[in-house]
């Protein structure tokens, strides 16, 4: 376990889901995974025009829906209840995998468990007994989408570094992830390993190396 | 002259027989054909392979059949869910047995039985747990696994309008994998909210062509 430092903040959920907004182009179409990057849908700007997949046949797909809004079939892949925008699709599973595995998402924006300096992706299945495995369209989206975002918070509830030399979880996919994104920094995935593209305040780039446990790169602004 | 309707949904079930492999459409409980599988409860037929995205929840639909002892193997891709407790019980004791399949490869396998495709490569799983003692390929420079279609007796859909010709619709994301279910079951069953006469259904909005579908029920009216 590493040390605790004390001298920053870190990123609340909204924040990081903001800061990956910032990485999104406009016209964008992605793929939000289950967890942490299904409330990016909530953060989606006014000035560009996000186009969101779901796995189970929505292109198009709109906020989360309250009240009367609310159709018990039309929900997200996380089964809640959803809205779909003007200009919104729908579609058969089939079809939806073609566009998830056929190269046609420009970035799905996943949860982990472990991401390695090699960009190889752990999100399915703990070592935990008698966990259920579960995979749902991890492998796919991460094999298939053109650009591969990890949304996660840095350290595990026990205060281990989610990045890694290599991953001790089953993998979801091998050299899949480009961008990491944490409530500690931005990573990017390089052949030369993992490269800071920016840090919360207060946290130096040591400290924040430490807290990983691994050797970073960092960006020459810093 | 055609007619796919049949009287009630106990009827359409009522040949299930034991050891039956059953698609089930539905993503969690979008497009699940619950009053089905109800009716698949009452009719009693056991050691069931279930093929669909999930494993049940809540008490309901497939997890209504895996709580009656009724099934004895079940593939999919996403079992874990909140609610989801009967079946994780039975699965850590050894009672069912799991096939995990990433979710597009489901659906493709599926696609592939209705399709007279023999086997496909796909690099969806290459490198993981999910392809050991795959038979495996290096095609366009990546390693690709070899995946099998995945044919079944029975489908039960949910749909939303039907006609005697077994053509149907869906509603919203209920769509999911029905359309793909129809074409890979010896025998196609959907529920319906609706039955409509020939010719009311625009030929540019049916999902899923009649020649798919063997039997199509009518769903009682659910009073909330």
């Amino acid at each position: 376990m590493s040390t605790r430092y004390t001298g920053y903040t870190r990123r609340t959920i909204a924040q990081i889901a903001k800061r990956i907004v910032q990485d999104i182009p406009d016209g964008a179409y992605v793929n939000l995974g289950i967890g942490q990057p299904m409330t990016i849908a909530n953060h989606l700007p006014d000035d560009k025009e996000i186009i969101i997949q779901s796995e189970n046949g929505i292109l198009g797909m709109g906020p989360v829906a309250t009240g009367e809004d609310i159709d018990t079939e039309l929900v997200n892949a996380g089964k809640q209840n959803v809205t779909l925008l003007k200009g919104g699709s729908i579609f058969h599973h089939g079809e939806s995998f073609a566009m998830i595995r056929g190269g046609h998402i420009d970035i799905c924006v996943l949860g982990a468990f472990q991401v390695s300096v090699t960009g190889d992706l752990a999100n399915w299945r703990t070592l935990d007994r008698g966990a259920i495995p579960a995979v749902g369209g991890a492998m796919d989206l991460a094999k298939g989408a053109k650009k591969v975002f990890v949304m996660m918070e840095h350290l595990s509830k026990s205060g281990e570094s989610k990045l890694v030399t290599q991953c001790t979880y089953p993998l979801t996919g091998v050299g899949v992830v480009d961008m990491i994104y944490t409530d500690l920094a931005t990573l990017q995935v390089t052949p030369d390993g993992l490269l800071v593209i920016d840090r919360v305040d207060g946290l130096s780039h040591a400290e924040l190396e430490s807290l990983s446990e691994i050797k970073l790169r960092e960006t020459n602004n810093d | 002259m055609i007619n796919k309707i049949v009287p009630s949904l106990d009827e359409a079930v009522a040949d299930i027989h034991d050891g039956a492999k059953i698609l089930v459409s539905g993503f969690g409980g979008a497009g699940l054909p619950t009053q089905l599988l109800d009716a698949l409860v009452a009719q009693g037929a056991k050691n069931l392979t279930i093929i669909s995205n999930n494993a049940g929840s809540g008490g309901v639909g497939i997890a209504k059949l895996v709580l009656a002892k009724q099934v004895s193997k079940v593939i999919c891709s996403f079992p874990r869910q909140p609610g989801s407790s009967a079946f994780d019980e039975l699965f850590r004791s050894g009672a069912i047995e799991l096939e995990l399949v990433p979710q597009g490869t489901l659906a493709e396998r599926i696609r592939a039985a209705g399709a007279g495709i023999g086997a496909f490569f796909t690099p969806t799983g290459a490198g993981t747990e999910l392809a050991i003692g795959k038979e495996s390929r290096i095609l366009d420079g990546e390693e690709q696994i070899l995946e099998y279609p995945i044919h079944a007796d029975f489908a039960l859909i949910k749909a939303n309008l039907g006609d005697r010709w077994g053509n149907l619709t869906y509603r919203r994301s209920g769509r999911n994998f029905g359309p793909l279910m129809a074409t890979a079951a010896t025998c196609a069953i959907a529920q319906v909210s609706q039955i409509v006469a020939l010719g009311e259904l625009d030929p540019e909005t049916i999902i899923t062509p009649g020649i798919y579908v063997q039997r199509v029920a009518l769903a009682e009216k659910v009073t909330a």
